[in-house]
């Protein structure tokens, strides 16, 4: 029996490829198994390649698989671009109607079936339910039920209609049928049965947008970028349930514009890009700054420059989030890396921003926003709204007439009460433009330089909780670092040389400002070789933890831009190569 | 109840003497102290440029934002606190050059927002510069051999946009000013009042005794209907865009506010943030 199972998909965009990776992924899920579920797609709408890669486990997997046990294809370019993934003994399925054939190199390694999807699908209503077809085919080599889908099939159709519903089943148990009618079997694609457990599946983007709808978001402005959009759809669903409200504005200069303008007027507000858009947003960002306004800003990641690779992984927008904008402010960036993280990355973001009155960055990468990964179930008692330091009743009765409210106060800890508009005794001014403690502009050098400590001393040099996460030895032979999505491939990684006996650790980097330089110097010095992995072309990270003074004299980057996410397979490999030339 | 007076503050502007922007912000005020409103509850949003400086001059909550950008500001404020007066403010260039999208946006969104714009013809904080609504030919530091661009028409882009009130004023008539302002402010939806108001110092062409010469002021028509748009584009194109007065206005169009699901009639910090147990699970429960 096996413990986990890999499982794609592929066709032509626009074929219904998504769906059925999700229909797949959903009942795998609800009966208790692990998911963690990654698509490929270009950035057009119809036609190229896509596919969805899903990972069957019983227990939690934050990355794809190494290899693929089954490849449902619904086209021959499926089975060229993907059949080297295959295990040997792995299992094609293509449509019958483009008379599949394998790649030489595969020949004799893997098993192919012709299964007449269309033509099935055709005689039993539609020649679109030719992807029930195939899960029904894929259900028989797993040993699933035939209705292993049906409850996800109810809860996708049963609104519309009921005989929907019937005819997608009939056609998934067709699918069983024709395969079944192949006179093979397939013992050792069977999983263990799950552990009953009632977790749940989204992207990163749910998360994040979930979270901020628990944290009491109230407005939402931006403008649709991938894959950062869900955050704005998932919110345009659901914020009204609140009274909450998405405003999608002309673009993102004026999203964060609009979002500073609700902060200010006492509402919980963000907005969601993708790098091109956090660009744009740069002199905002500066103005959140300079006025102490709380905002929070998601940046989905993907991949650069300009353009770039829209619908491919990267993790090269850290410089920006980190010095970027004119000028210098203190901003928060938090790097949650599952979609667990994100909800409650949310939840912090938010709350961040209140206490230290500054922007609050959460930064995904497309990986992360974009695949299907299982969650345990959130909890509401975990969610604390802090609104931070607020004016009372009290100091606003003090105020004279004629006199000012001192928004800018210079406290010890640089945090000054907040008032909005609407109270009374709270008229200040508010100005991007250097101002005294009134607000009022003022280009005098003591008081810029004053200013300037104010804003910046905030977090006093101190991590924020949780800022980075450590597993493994505790004194490596080598020390393995990641931020973002590939702590599952890290991870595993270093579970699997750990029981290769090699001496391995693993950090990973949860907020990258204020940068955790502590924790992380910490765990470098306990090891004898330090490795950081990120996906992009000029090793950010790794020289970000040398700008914070980060320190040691087998430091290393191993870097991969070719737009698609880490496996564990490579770091594995990775580590090995590097181990040998470190021993020599 | 508040009166003019308690809506100035001691703070002696930086504009040069005689600068339009003084004009405009004692309608401002005046305004303001008309309709009785409390300074606490009026937000001022302003963009960059002399013009922008004005959130500053008056004792409400005021917001001098970055270059261009003093409506989407505004907007975020009016969805936060639909109770409070908003109004944005700043130059031709801040408005209709670099926020020319912004305003074509916040004319279609029809939030309740009055937005009063100091057009001078010119960029008076960067020292002299043409802007979007300098003439055809104009000199200025950067058209030395004069404008070969022709100037965007901000009344016309807001009629076709489907703005709910418009109006033109000029600085030398407070009286005028005052009233197109109240009557803003008034308006349930967004309204422009573009304000001829001229820059002393670098436009040396429209000056006071060049806009007395050439505007006309609605007010001599006594056929003219403010409520039919193609009337009131009419007129702009036959005064060049010279008239002042009240040039457009519709109360019928629903403001944006008003057509968002469930939005609440307080303001939402007033309300209560944190999720019940009851809804956490539904949403939950789609994820499943
Ligand atoms: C993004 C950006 N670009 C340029 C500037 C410089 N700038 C400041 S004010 C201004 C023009 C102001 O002209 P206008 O809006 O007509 O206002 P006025 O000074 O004439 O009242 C410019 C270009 C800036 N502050 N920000
Ligand atoms: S430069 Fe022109 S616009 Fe600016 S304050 Fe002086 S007169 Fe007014």
């Amino acid at each position: 029996m096996l413990q986990e199972l890999s499982w794609k998909v592929g066709g032509q965009q626009g074929e219904g490829i998504d769906s059925t990776g999700k229909t797949f992924a959903t009942s795998l899920n609800r009966m208790g198994y692990y998911i963690y579920s990654y698509r490929h797609f270009s950035s057009r709408i119809k036609g190229g390649h896509t596919n969805d890669k899903v990972r069957v486990s019983t227990t939690q997997k934050h990355s794809s698989a190494d290899y693929l046990d089954i490849l449902v294809a619904f086209d021959q370019e499926t089975i060229d671009l993907n059949a080297y993934e295959l295990r040997k003994g792995g299992v094609v399925i293509g449509d019958a109607k483009f008379n599949p054939v394998l790649p030489e190199n595969t020949a004799g390694d893997v098993l192919l079936f012709a299964i007449p999807f269309t033509k099935i699908a055709e005689q039993n209503g539609a020649a679109i339910m030719k992807n029930m077809v195939a899960l029904g085919a894929t259900a028989f080599v797993m040993g699933l039920s035939p209705d292993f889908c049906t409850p996800v099939l109810q809860s996708l159709f049963g609104r519309k209609s009921q005989k929907i519903v019937e005819q997608n089943q009939a056609a998934v148990l067709a699918g069983y049928e024709a395969m079944k009618a192949q006179n093979v079997s397939f013992p050792d694609f069977a999983l263990a049965p799950p552990t009953p457990s009632d977790h749940l599946l989204m992207i990163g983007n749910d998360a994040v947008a979930f979270g901020a709808i628990a944290a009491g978001v109230r407005v939402m402005p931006a403008y649709p970028i991938t894959p950062a959009s869900d955050v704005m759809e998932y919110l345009i669903k659901k914020l009204p349930k609140v009274g909450g409200v998405v405003v999608q504005t002309e673009d993102e200069i004026a999203a964060l514009n609009m979002t500073i303008g609700a902060s200010y007027a006492g509402a919980r507000t963000l907005t969601a890009t993708s790098g091109p858009g956090f660009s744009l947003m740069m002199e905002a960002l500066g103005l959140a700054g300079m006025t102490e306004q709380p905002v929070v800003i998601v940046d989905t990641q993907r991949g650069g420059p300009s353009t770039g690779l829209p619908t491919k992984h990267e993790q090269s927008d850290m410089y920006q989030a980190m010095f970027g904008t004119h000028g210098e402010i203190q901003k928060i960036v938090l790097t949650p890396a599952t979609a667990e993280e994100c909800f409650y990355a949310a939840v912090n973001a938010f709350n961040y921003a209140e206490i230290y009155q500054c922007p609050v960055i959460i930064m995904t990468d497309l990986a992360l926003s974009l695949a299907s990964q299982s969650v345990e179930k959130f909890s509401l008692d975990q969610v604390k709204i802090d609104r931070g330091l607020l004016a009372t009743q009290e100091q606003l009765a003090q105020i004279g007439p004629g006199q000012l409210f001192k928004r800018f106060e210079r406290t010890e800890n640089g945090v000054s009460p907040r008032v909005f508009p609407g109270q009374k005794g709270g008229i200040h001014h508010v100005t991007g433009v250097e101002h005294n403690e009134i607000g009022r502009p003022d280009e005098g050098t003591a008081n810029h330089v004053q200013m300037m400590k104010k804003r910046l001393n905030k977090f006093e040099g101190s991590e924020l909780p949780n800022s980075t996460s450590y597993e493994g030895d505790q004194h490596p032979d080598v020390l393995l670092i990641g931020v973002g999505s590939s702590i599952g491939p890290i991870s595993e990684a270093t579970v699997r040389l750990r029981k290769h006996g090699v001496r391995v650790g693993h950090a990973h980097v949860h907020v990258i400002s204020p940068f955790p330089v502590a924790s992380l110097q910490s765990y470098m010095d306990r090891a004898k070789q330090v490795i950081v992995f990120e996906s992009n072309a000029t090793g950010q990270l790794y020289h970000l933890m040398q700008f914070f003074g980060l320190k040691h004299s087998e430091f290393s980057s191993q870097l991969k831009f070719d737009g698609t996410p880490f496996l564990p397979k490579e770091i594995e490999a990775h580590v090995k190569g590097s181990m040998i030339a470190w021993q020599r | 109840m508040a009166t003019v007076k308690e809506f100035r503050n001691n703070v002696r502007p930086n504009w040069c003497p005689g600068c339009g922007d003084f004009a405009v912000q004692a309608s401002m005020q005046r305004a303001l102290g008309n309709l009785n409103l409390e300074p606490e509850n009026v937000a001022l949003i302003s963009g960059i440029g002399c013009s922008g400086r004005i959130s500053g001059y008056l004792n409400v909550y005021g917001f001098h934002g970055v270059h261009g950008r003093s409506l989407p500001i505004a907007q975020g404020v009016k969805l936060a606190n639909r109770n409070l007066t908003v109004l944005a403010s700043g130059g031709d260039g801040d408005g209709f050059g670099i926020g020319l999208g912004h305003f074509m946006h916040a004319v279609r969104r029809n939030m309740d927002i009055t937005y009063v714009v100091m057009d001078n013809q010119i960029y008076g904080l960067t020292k002299g510069q043409h802007s979007p609504t300098s003439a055809f030919g104009f000199k200025a530091k950067t058209t030395p051999a004069g404008n070969i661009e022709n100037a965007v028409s901000p009344l016309q882009i807001a009629l076709s946009a489907g703005i709910t009130y418009l109006a033109q004023g000029f600085s030398s008539d407070v009286n005028q000013l005052t009233e197109l302002i109240q009557g803003g402010i008034e308006h349930k939806g967004f309204s422009l009042i573009n304000v001829f108001s001229p820059c002393v110092t670098y436009n040396k062409v429209n000056t006071y005794e060049w806009f007395k010469e050439h505007t006309v002021s609605l007010d001599q028509f006594p056929d003219y209907d403010p409520t039919n748009r193609a009337a009131a584009i009419a007129k702009v194109m036959e005064t060049d865009g010279l008239c002042t007065g009240l040039i457009f206005k519709d109360d019928k169009k629903p403001v944006f506010e008003d057509l968002l699901q469930n939005y609440p009639q307080e303001a939402y910090l007033n309300t209560k943030l944190e999720m019940d147990q009851g809804l956490f699970d539904e949403l939950m429960k789609e994820f499943a």
